[in-house]
């Protein structure tokens, strides 16, 4: 069976294909230490892993989200940092973390799988 | 009450449960939150302290406990397996015919329900009327039923199912036709309902249906139909602590508060009955012995802040061992994605302090 190249993805939502993924809003044009950060076709389940992600990075003072409105689909990530890194470095550190844990959490699965033997297998 | 350096460590690896609410359910985890602690993210110190212990996989389902990952993490995968990872479902539905009692829009949600067993991945997503239908996107069936008499039913027959021939519509009256490279592509496992046996409806002799079904790749997020899982979830491993020794009758009375297994009831050291918590897992954390006066200070009930208990029924698509790796690709590429858009917006370039 032949397997189709999966297309690149539209980050969960099929139909939002070319739409705006990122927006930046400034509070202060001359300060990058903290902005708010307008993320299309994402919800909680990416908002809340990465607000945790990236409230463990110590140079980061603030960073919260919220869902402006039910049937806007899309989040606003604010993060304010203590001046050494600007907001968009610590979102972007943020997200290399959150992959890093989450490829160690698939490996540790497919090992754990793997080591039939180990759990009990059922036939139902 | 315990001292206040104590009550903050338990505040913090616990979630403690009370008659009338649930105490500090938030973790507090983070830097600056407490003096002296480098509480920032560290990958080698997560890679130490994070655990998989696989309960059980059976066929349709599995049981695994996650252990060392924040509730925010934890939560994602769950959120991603039940709305995102893809799988193909009936989504349109042409009815040439249709005199059965039930009506067409009713038939088509029912069918769009139906499991169809058909490697997600080996298809492409369909995008709007725009997309044209094509074998890499459209997989098709054909449900043709006429009910008729059973003119060799015996006489006095009164079951619907000896008196009639197909009374009951089934999933498995789906047939599929396949389109273009199909067939070669699948051959050696057709696309087909999971369950062969689902009653989609009824019919009297008579009746008939006559329609054409396609489907599209989709995600759980857009309509439930497509969600792999029958349900994905997780609970917080239970931790009974018994503070002061329960003993004689009220031990008895204590077990009774929980499942059967949680407690036991055996002689201590000097020969009484005393109650001590052996399986904690099979607790439900009903709190009725937070009903009784005759036990206030004598436990408290707790469930451990970063021990998730996963369960992962899957509706029989994808193997259940299969789905959560699917999940953490998901979120990999979520993650993927933002990053890339983020250094597109050029936001990373203009650099504020040392970097």
């Amino acid at each position: 069976m032949s397997m189709i190249e999966p297309v690149e993805d539209t980050h969960g939502f099929p139909f939002t294909e070319g739409a705006t993924k990122f927006e930046i809003i400034p509070t202060d044009a001359a300060d990058p230490s903290s902005a708010t950060f307008v993320v299309h076709d994402e919800d909680h389940t990416l908002g809340n892993s990465l607000r945790f992600m990236v409230m463990k990075n110590p140079a980061v003072s603030f960073c919260g989200y919220s869902i402006p409105h039910p049937s806007e689909f899309k989040i606003h990530m604010r993060i304010q940092t203590d001046g050494s890194i600007t907001a968009a470095q610590a979102l972007n550190q943020g997200l290399d973390d959150l992959v890093a844990l989450s490829e160690h959490v698939l490996a540790t699965f497919e090992a754990k799988v793997a080591a039939k033997g180990d759990y009990e297998t059922r036939d139902i | 009450m315990p001292d206040t350096a104590s009550s903050v460590a338990e505040m913090r690896k616990r979630v403690v449960l009370h008659a009338d609410r649930v105490a500090h359910p938030s973790s507090m985890e983070f830097p600056g939150n407490f003096p002296g602690e480098d509480l920032a993210w560290d990958l080698e110190r997560f890679k130490k302290d994070f655990r998989i212990v696989i309960g059980h996989i059976g066929k349709d389902d599995m049981e695994f406990d996650m252990i060392g990952v924040d509730a925010a993490v934890a939560n994602a995968f769950r959120r991603i397996l039940i709305g995102e990872v893809p799988t193909m479902a009936i989504e349109k539905v042409f009815v040439i015919n249709n005199t059965s009692i039930m009506h067409d829009e009713i038939l088509a949600q029912r069918l769009g329900l139906i499991p169809i067993k058909a490697d997600p991945q080996a298809f492409a997503l369909r995008r709007g009327t725009a997309d044209e239908p094509t074998d890499l996107n459209t997989i098709v069936f054909k449900l043709t039923v006429r009910c008729e008499k059973n003119l060799d039913a015996p006489a006095g027959a009164v079951h619907p199912d000896d008196k009639f021939i197909n009374s009951n519509v089934l999933s498995s009256h789906l047939s599929w036709v396949p389109q273009g490279e199909q067939e070669t592509r699948f051959a050696d496992d057709p696309c087909r309902p999971v369950i062969p046996d689902i009653l989609i409806t009824k019919m009297r002799p008579g009746q008939e249906i006559d329609l054409e079904a396609h489907c599209q790749k989709g995600i759980g997020k857009e309509h439930a139909k497509w969600s792999p899982v029958a349900t994905a979830s997780y609970r917080l491993l239970p931790d009974i602590q018994i503070l002061k020794p329960i003993t004689g009758d009220a031990a008895t009375r204590f077990a009774k508060c929980f499942p059967p297994g949680v407690i036991a009831v055996s002689p201590n050291a000097a020969g009484i009955p005393e109650a001590t918590v052996v399986n904690p897992r099979k607790d439900t954390v009903s709190r009725e012995v937070l009903r009784h006066a005759e036990f206030e200070d004598k436990v408290r009930l707790t469930r451990i802040r970063d021990h998730f208990i996963f369960s992962i029924e899957s509706t029989g698509i994808i193997r259940p061992e299969k789905l959560f790796p699917e999940a953490a690709n998901i979120l990999i590429k979520k993650c993927k994605a933002l990053k890339a858009a983020l250094a597109a917006s050029g936001a990373l370039d203009s650099g504020a302090g040392g970097e």
